[in-house]
């Protein structure tokens, strides 16, 4: 057991990987490259829910970890691990591949091959952003992530695909120059990489407080970019557009939110503090600017991407709350955004599939064709829009609560306006695309319900997000003990140095 | 007293020479009209063995031969083996891709022959005099190359215009060799390195060592010396230029090395300042002009001016961190710069027809295997993680840091962002849809024969592994770098060694 332990987030990383060469060498004939590609997402989701089963509750520190020096010199390692922090998150990474493999079944019709060896490369990117220990480790996955979504846009954009890829890698890419100035500037004064080291010298105070300042920062910006955080948004809508489906449904929020959460608070506890109030001030207006453009968009990709905007810009007044329950939430919702959220793509991609156009008002009265559709759709827009018993809910109301206890009431009366804004555009969406009279393009085009193969992924997804508001509680003991404060880390250090004046908790939470 | 003999020292170029005079000799006997690609396979066979000879070098003890001219040490067997895979990668291009038809074709392998014994002898001279010869037989050689197309107009304009501007280059570097001579009353890098700091003529010194940079720098193409790139690389062959813009590059590279590390580390204040604004300049002044060009070519000649500023970073570095720093950033650039001409000479054949950006629209779709690789040296040339782009910008600019020039790092990194947006402005057309309904001359059937599949193969393993383990390489360049370091110091010369230790301390204080 020790040994499938100790190797299987190597696995869930090589696993992708494999399946990317196996497509790349297997002949492009029908649709076998979707099956290789279908199998190895479904191998990959069976290993990361070894995870959860083999997950100790209550052992502190990282588990299923794994290191060995990679680089000498310098010292980068590869170390893995992942706590309650990470767990689900690559949970979810996994069961969010299938999702995106059946979602490009039909759509992606040219160039197979290129496609899902490029997909399965983000997937193994993905998992290794989750589960590095080490940042130089980290930002090589952080910066890999990149390509192939990049070349993705450019090869599969719907109107100007290589301006979208454009613009989204160069709104990630370029902060991410600070960011590796800052871990080159850390690894100058003290010599590791390895994260749990790294925050034992930052909690030690023995780096000079203002240029500690300065690198938080520029962690703080490179992740704030991704989420994305209010001003920094611009790459978002343009992306959602020309994506894939199977792409624009992880692009943005939980990388970014996870690095926050591990990186920027994780290390520097302090710094983050600080800014906090800037965060949440910036998180209630985007919470609000998001919404309120959701609501008056023509496209529904465009739709989207602005009630992400507002989605994420909750998780992250969740988080820089700093209340435990808030964090808690936020990661929570984090799971159930990724759920949510990949299954309004999907659904949308089908219409996409079946219409070829993002248009909101061309549609009309598709409910009385596409019965299955509709069913599902409705219930998606429910669980997110934060309905009881479905999942959206838990997050949003662990939150609200907790900011609303815990860190301003105002702020929170102003982020539920945002809320009761979400149902607004959404509800308004499901009225404008499916009730009404059937639209000219609507009665023209035949088209067909739900496959088989649609259906047999949306359900579980749906009964998943009544799982997950229901039963909570299987979620939320192990992302608690990843964001309860840790005791104090056993790190080893030369006893030639000065001895740190202070103990690190991993975020005071 | 020194037991090697002294052919051993120079074994590869003896090698390389004798390949070069055997093409020469056979081109001449045989028929016209005979078709002469085998020519190209002496080549590389050639250069292989010369390869060979470079590996096996490092059984030889660290030392000089021809009375303390040429050396081996650690640092030139790693430029040694460095250029002569640049020449062998661009010979097997040459193979495939040099029309039949053409008339000079054996003279054609001859000179990059030729121009590798030249550009080895430079990373191997201790003698400035050498170095100026080993520098004029590699230029003559590339002069030459780069007006190789002269039915066409911009061949012969690359090739004045590189000549005029490169004699002026040497030029400077001449004068300043005889500055140098004039206040130390020797050329041999040791000795100088040995009397700089008791030189009476501090001032001529220093005069001397500028004008020797001017020089050099004019060969890397470093900003404000780098005029001439765009026009050359435009009007050069594809194949040439992929071995333009790397071999000759690492020679003065290692020149470089030698001149600042070797001869002048007492005047770190003074060139230090120098290589931090030549090097600003080349990174800002590569990739603005760059982001504005059409045609490929001229982009990634700006790119290079781009590249040879991210390589003079490192010469913030302290000692050993900064010359290895450097090393490694020259292999890790030359391979995937090699293997982007050699992905353009495929193509876009050898009499071009595609130039523009635009002319590469859905080459991923029409030729999945090309388009793909032309991306993976892009996503390099980038600097993206598990290539061997990254990790050269990486050590780079971690010598940078290290040595202090945090700022410079900060310019640096920017300008990756800003340098990724042409790259991968290329990238993306590269993978877009093909256009539909456009005339046919944009199709075209880009032939992967053997030599060139070879080659494509070779540079893409080198710049993987450079990305994905490159402790061995990175290894190889530190022992190189110690090599450099170690000038035969003289204990008893006051003040001297104290002062070479303080220009180097301890790296990375601890906190």
């Amino acid at each position: 057991m020790d040994a499938i332990n100790n190797s299987i987030l190597t696995l869930i990383l090589l696993v992708p990987l494999a399946g990317a060469l196996l497509v790349a060498v297997a002949p492009d004939r029908a649709k076998l490259p979707n099956w290789i590609a279908l199998l190895t997402s479904l191998v990959t989701f069976g290993l990361t829910l070894h995870l959860p089963a083999h997950f100790v509750l209550g052992q502190n520190g990282f588990q299923f970890e794994f290191n060995k020096p990679w680089i000498e010199s310098p010292a980068i390692a590869y170390h893995v691990g992942v706590d309650g922090l990470s767990l689900w998150l690559v949970v979810l990474a996994g069961l969010l591949a299938p999702v995106g493999v059946l979602a490009s079944w039909n759509a992606i019709q040219t160039r197979r091959k290129v496609f899902f060896v490029l997909f399965l490369i983000q997937q193994t990117a993905m998992f290794g952003v989750f589960i590095s220990l080490d940042l130089m480790l980290y930002y090589g996955f952080w910066e890999l992530s990149l390509v192939p979504m990049a070349i993705l846009i450019a090869m599969y954009g719907r109107k100007n695909g290589p301006k979208a890829a454009l613009k989204f890698f160069l709104f990630t890419f370029i902060p991410s120059a600070p960011l590796l100035v800052a871990i080159l500037w850390l690894y100058a004064k003290t010599n590791t990489f390895d994260f749990a080291t790294l925050q034992y010298w930052v909690a030690s105070g023995a780096l000079p407080a203002g240029a500690v300042c300065w690198v938080a920062l520029a962690f703080l910006f490179a992740f704030a970019v991704k989420v994305p955080v209010f001003p920094l948004h611009g790459w978002l809508s343009d992306t959602y557009s020309e994506a894939p489906v199977a792409l624009a449904m992880v692009v943005a929020g939980k990388l970014g939110l996870y690095s926050l959460l591990r990186f920027h608070i994780g290390l520097f506890p302090v710094q983050a503090r600080e800014v906090a109030p800037y965060l949440i001030a910036l998180a209630v207006v985007g919470i609000l600017y998001g919404a309120c453009l959701a609501l008056v968009q023509r496209d529904f990709w465009k739709l989207l991407a602005f009630a992400a905007v507002s989605h994420l810009s909750l998780i992250v007044l969740g988080i820089y709350g700093f209340t435990f329950i808030g964090s808690t939430g936020a990661i929570f919702q984090i799971l159930s955004h990724g759920v949510v959220d990949g299954a309004l793509f999907f659904l949308l991609g089908a219409l996409y599939d079946r219409y070829a156009t993002s248009q909101i008002n061309v549609y009309g009265g598709l409910a009385a064709k596409l019965p299955n559709t509709a069913t599902l759709f409705v219930l998606t827009t429910l669980a997110m829009i934060g309905l009881p018993i479905l999942s959206g809910f838990v997050g949003e109301f662990l939150i609200l609560s907790s900011t609303f206890g815990g860190v301003s009431r105002s702020w929170t009366i102003v982020a539920s306006l945002g809320v009761i804004l979400g149902a607004a555009y959404m509800l308004w969406l499901v009225q404008r695309v499916f009730y009404g009279p059937q639209s000219e393009l609507v009665a023209a085009r035949p088209a067909d319900d739900l496959h088989f193969r649609e259906l047999a992924l949306l359900w579980p997804l749906a009964v998943l997000m009544l799982v997950m508001g229901v039963a909570p509680s299987l979620w939320l003991p192990a992302i608690e003990q990843g964001v309860r404060p840790r005791p104090p880390l056993n790190v080893q250090y030369d006893p030639g140095l000065t001895s740190p004046t202070s103990v690190p908790q991993g975020g005071q939470r | 007293m020194n037991p090697v003999p002294d052919i051993f020292r120079i074994l590869p170029e003896v090698i390389l020479t004798l390949t070069g005079v055997a093409i020469m000799l056979i081109d001449a006997s045989l028929p016209p009209g005979f078709p002469r690609r085998a020519l190209g396979g002496v080549g590389a066979i050639g250069t292989t063995l010369a390869l060979w000879a470079s590996l096996w070098q490092v059984s030889l003890p660290q030392g000089t031969g021809f009375y303390g001219t040429v050396e081996t040490s650690a640092f030139t067997i790693f430029f040694h083996v460095l250029i002569c895979g640049i020449v062998l990668v661009t010979l097997l291009l040459a193979l495939d891709t040099l029309p039949e038809d053409s008339h000079h074709q054996g003279e054609y392998y001859a000179l990059i022959v030729f121009g590798a014994v030249g550009m080895c002898l430079l990373t191997g001279a201790v003698e400035l005099l050498l170095v100026f010869i080993a520098l004029e037989i590699s230029s003559i050689a590339t002069y030459v190359l780069a007006g190789y197309r002269k039915q066409t107009a911009r061949g012969p304009e690359a090739a004045i215009k590189y000549f005029l501007l490169g004699s002026f280059a040497t030029a400077f570097l001449l004068y300043g060799i005889a500055l140098v001579f004039g206040a130390t009353g020797t050329t041999q890098i040791y000795e100088i390195a040995r009397l700089v700091p008791l030189a009476l003529n501090q001032p001529m010194l220093l005069a001397g060592m500028t004008l020797m940079l001017v020089g050099v720098l004019f060969k890397v193409s470093a900003a404000p010396f780098h005029v001439w790139t765009p026009d050359v690389y435009e009007g050069a062959p594809s194949p040439v230029v992929a071995l333009l813009s790397t071999a000759p590059k690492a020679a003065a590279f290692a020149v470089l090395l030698r001149v600042v590390y070797e001869m002048f580390p007492g005047f770190r204040s003074t060139w230090s300042p120098a290589m931090w604004i030549v090097a600003a300049l080349s990174m800002t002044v590569g990739n603005l002009a760059a982001l504005r060009q059409q045609n490929v070519k001229r982009m990634l000649a700006y790119s290079s001016i781009a590249h040879a500023g991210y390589l003079l970073a490192a010469f913030a570095g302290l000692g050993t961190s900064g010359i290895a720093a450097a090393s490694f950033y020259i292999a890790a650039y030359a391979a995937m710069n090699v293997g982007i001409f050699a992905v353009l000479t495929v193509v876009s054949g050898y009499d071009e027809e595609l130039s523009v950006i635009e002319d590469y629209r859905g080459l991923l779709h029409r030729a999945p295997l090309l388009g793909g690789v032309l991306i993976f040296f892009l996503i390099s040339l980038v600097g993206i993680p598990f290539t061997g782009g990254f990790f050269g910008k990486f050590y780079s600019f971690s010598a940078a840091v290290n040595g202090g020039a945090v700022a410079l790092a900060i310019i640096g990194l920017l300008n990756s962002g800003l340098a990724a947006a042409y790259y991968l402005r290329l990238a993306f057309v590269a993978a877009q849809r093909p256009a539909e309904g456009k005339d046919e001359h944009t199709v075209f059937e880009p032939q992967v024969g053997f030599a060139v599949g070879a080659a494509l193969l070779f540079s893409v393993a080198v710049t993987l592994v450079l990305g994905i383990v490159p402790s061995e390489v990175l290894h190889a360049a530190e022992s190189g770098a110690h090599t450099l370091q170690a000038p035969p110091a003289e204990p008893n010369v006051h003040g001297m060694v104290i002062e070479q230790m303080q220009a180097e301390p301890e790296q990375s204080p601890k906190p």
